[in-house]
């Protein structure tokens, strides 16, 4: 334990306390934060060591870097919340390139008045988030602003991976003829958190699918990782986003099959009475990936061996097409565009 | 899911898809406007055309009552929501459209603006009560189905004694709007479109009932059948009206029996009666001003009507005159021949009314059924070579 830190006295009342201006202004109050909260729930050697930074082991390969910031509002919502949120978003970004994430940090601006207890709660899910998925966060940042200057607490955290030798994905990468691989199913989080939404509490038996990848994108790699052209985790703007962005940067199109998406009941009764569209919905655990044909079998059934990928299906392919449309073939046998959402999506009034 | 699934029945859709083909006569053509918005939504996200054979064409009626609202209104919404002591609240999907200044209410607060999004009146009624320094105006929209909640909220704020609680009222009747398109010469003279039927409202005739509708269809000899929102129901009321026309009927049917009576509710109809009244005439973006369209507050609760409380003032903005709003949504013309359609007016920039609501022909088009438009050139294309 750092000495410095050992020689703040403790006394941080994380049950009734609140974060006050003090927390952030870098004195002793600020020290009890980070080592009461922080520092006891990410607990690993790099922290211990006290430093600004942490030095750490590279090991071969090609590095990726990726950063993110969160402000999720509820802050708690079923399955999670923003500070497991945190560390799985950067995961996966990291993973997604078909890396295997090394290490994490995490940047915390904080609004005066924050409760303590609701700080210790998210602090402690993103040590477990990290540890659950082998991830340390070594390195971070505490701020506290006045009351109103934020929304309760906003998180960003930064991750660096390595990328195993041979393995170059790209968001141009896909072509016509590759398969398209789903790792489960759609909708789970975004409507998890709008269940909780204030104006709009409804009861939903749905908890966000909120998941690090990077175990799952491991098994991918081991089954056929030269076969996967490139990989999306379908975050905000659902697999409809995801979908259009890799169209448009590999300038091809998608045909897709409605009836092989998963989609669970309650996430489907809840976009019926919101008037919104699973594939338009946010997923903070699931992946697309685009392989080529004769990859996709045995990447199918690593994934399906996975418990993250159990319910994984190619769910279409790639085609030649200039306007870069994702067109759909839906349960009726008709077809449709699945396009970009346009702005935030908002519930139709009839 | 109960009570959605057994509307979404692929195969059921498929057995009524082939009695359809064998009942459209091959040497005559049907043209049927769905009035809804809600129904051109279904018709183009679950692909409904693709299932209709060439010579059965859905065609796209004016019923979004986003898409119908004019932006003069819209302005004088964003206007009132700029007082500093006024709370404006809306419903999300009137957050976008653009006045004649390209503000919207997004903008407007962005700009600093207290707009708040709501999902029922009695949220905005929730605001008024928790904060009585504030203005709390409720931004009302839509056709018969939102005027009983309206109504609903006026009731309670009155019962409730809550002086800071006033309604912008914009709602429309739908009878008034059928009325229009089949008076328009394009209907009735000009015979440069042709509609042979309708898809009524499905919540609109909920709360009338199929009765208003018996005028039209024996006036104007047009078939009407009433349908629900789901794609069965959708594809059944082309069936209906199909057998009609071929039997040479013109009369009113309920395919929406399950929530709809020939009556309505006659209860949410009395207490709608008991707080609005009909003004003269009312603009209609893309149709122009129409008679006896639009309902306003009855003198007597002129304390909880917006326009008078705070002295509004609308004005009559025109849309973009190379826009084909009014034409596509009587029906004349279809999305992709405006100019506009996909160059400059898209979802993310919508320059007219049929664009601006996602129940809009041309959001549809545009969102899901883009693609026609580039197979029917490229047939063409072929066809050519």
């Amino acid at each position: 334990m750092n000495m410095m830190m050992e020689a703040h006295s403790r006394n941080l009342d994380v049950a009734n306390g609140r974060v006050d201006l003090s927390h952030g202004a870098g004195g002793r109050a600020m020290g009890e934060l980070i080592e009461g909260i922080f520092h006891k729930a990410f607990d690993n050697i790099w922290l211990r060591a006290g430093n600004d930074q942490s030095a750490f082991t590279v090991p071969g390969g090609r590095m990726v870097m990726s950063t993110d910031g969160y402000v999720v509002s509820p802050l708690f919502f079923p399955g999670g919340n923003i500070g497991s949120l945190a560390v799985h978003g950067t995961i996966n970004d990291i993973a997604m390139a078909a890396a295997r994430p090394l290490y994490l940090s995490a940047s915390f601006i904080i609004e005066e008045g924050f409760p303590l207890a609701d700080l210790e709660r998210i602090a402690e899910s993103m040590g477990s988030a990290s540890r659950g998925a082998g991830v340390p966060i070594i390195t971070g940042d505490t701020k506290v602003v006045e009351r109103g200057k934020a929304d309760g607490v906003f998180i960003s955290t930064s991750g660096v991976g390595v990328v195993p030798d041979g393995l170059d994905l790209r968001a141009d990468a896909a072509r016509p003829g590759d398969a398209v691989i789903l790792s489960g199913s759609i909708g789970d989080h975004g409507i998890a958190v709008m269940s909780k939404r204030e104006n709009l509490e409804f009861d939903a038996a749905v908890v966000s699918d909120s998941a690090a990848l990077n175990g799952l994108v491991a098994a991918m790699v081991e089954a056929g990782g030269r076969q996967i052209r490139l990989m999306r985790d379908p975050t905000r703007g659902g697999i409809a986003a995801t979908l259009n962005e890799i169209a448009s940067q590999s300038k091809v199109g998608f045909h897709i099959d409605e009836e092989a998406i998963p989609v669970k009941p309650e996430v489907t009764a809840a976009c019926e009475l919101l008037g919104l569209d699973p594939l338009n919905v946010a997923n903070e655990g699931k992946l697309v990936a685009v392989a080529a044909p004769e990859g996709a079998k045995a990447i199918l059934a690593a994934m399906r061996a996975h418990p993250l990928g159990r319910e994984a299906a190619v769910v279409g392919h790639v085609v030649a097409d200039d306007d870069c449309f994702v067109q759909m073939s839906t349960s009726f046998g008709g077809g449709r565009i699945v396009d970009w959402l346009s702005g935030e999506q908002l519930p139709r009034i009839c | 899911m109960k009570y959605i699934d057994e509307y979404r029945n692929g195969r059921l859709t498929h057995d009524i898809a082939r009695q359809i083909a064998s009942t459209a006569d091959p040497a005559r053509s049907y043209h049927f406007m769905e009035f809804c918005g809600g129904h051109t939504h279904v018709i183009s996200r679950y692909g409904l055309e693709d299932l209709l054979p060439d010579n059965v064409r859905m065609v796209h009626g004016p019923g979004c009552p986003v898409c119908v609202l004019p932006i003069g209104r819209i302005g004088a919404a964003i206007a009132l929501a700029m007082r500093p002591e006024i709370t404006l609240c809306t419903y999300g999907d009137l957050m976008r459209v653009r006045d004649r200044n390209g503000w919207s209410l997004l903008k407007a607060k962005a700009a600093g603006a207290d707009i708040r999004m709501v999902y029922s009146t009695l949220d905005a009624l929730r605001i008024a009560e928790a904060e009585p320094q504030r203005e709390v105006v409720f931004f009302a929209i839509g056709f018969e189905t939102t005027t009983p909640p309206t109504a609903l909220a006026l009731k309670t704020a009155i019962a409730r004694k809550l002086g800071n609680f006033s309604i912008f009222c914009n709602h429309v009747v739908t009878p008034a709007a059928i009325h229009s398109i089949l008076e328009s010469p394009d209907v009735r003279e000009f015979g440069t479109i042709k509609i042979d039927g309708f898809i009524g409202p499905a919540h609109v005739s909920a709360v009338i009932g199929t009765k208003p509708y018996e005028f039209f269809a024996e006036k104007f000899r047009k078939p009407v059948v009433v349908a629900g929102f789901e794609p069965l129901d959708v594809i059944q009321a082309v069936l209906m009206l199909l057998r009609q026309i071929n039997d040479g009927r013109h009369v009113v049917e309920n395919q929406y029996i399950r929530a709809v009576t020939r009556l309505g509710n006659v209860k949410a109809q009395a207490e709608v009666a008991n707080f609005f009244e009909p003004r003269e005439s009312f603009e209609w973006r893309g149709l122009g001003e129409l008679r006896l369209s639009g309902l306003r507050l009855r003198p007597q609760y002129a304390a909880y009507d917006a326009e008078k409380r705070f002295s509004m003032v609308t004005f009559r903005a025109e849309d973009n005159p190379a826009c084909e709003c009014g034409s596509i949504l009587r029906g004349v013309k279809k999305p992709a021949d405006c100019k506009l359609f996909g160059r400059v007016c898209t979802p993310d920039t919508p320059i007219g009314s049929c664009m601006v609501s996602s129940e809009g022909a041309c959001a549809a088009h545009w969102t899901y059924g883009r693609f026609r438009t580039k197979a029917r050139q490229s047939d063409a294309g072929r066809a050519v070579a």
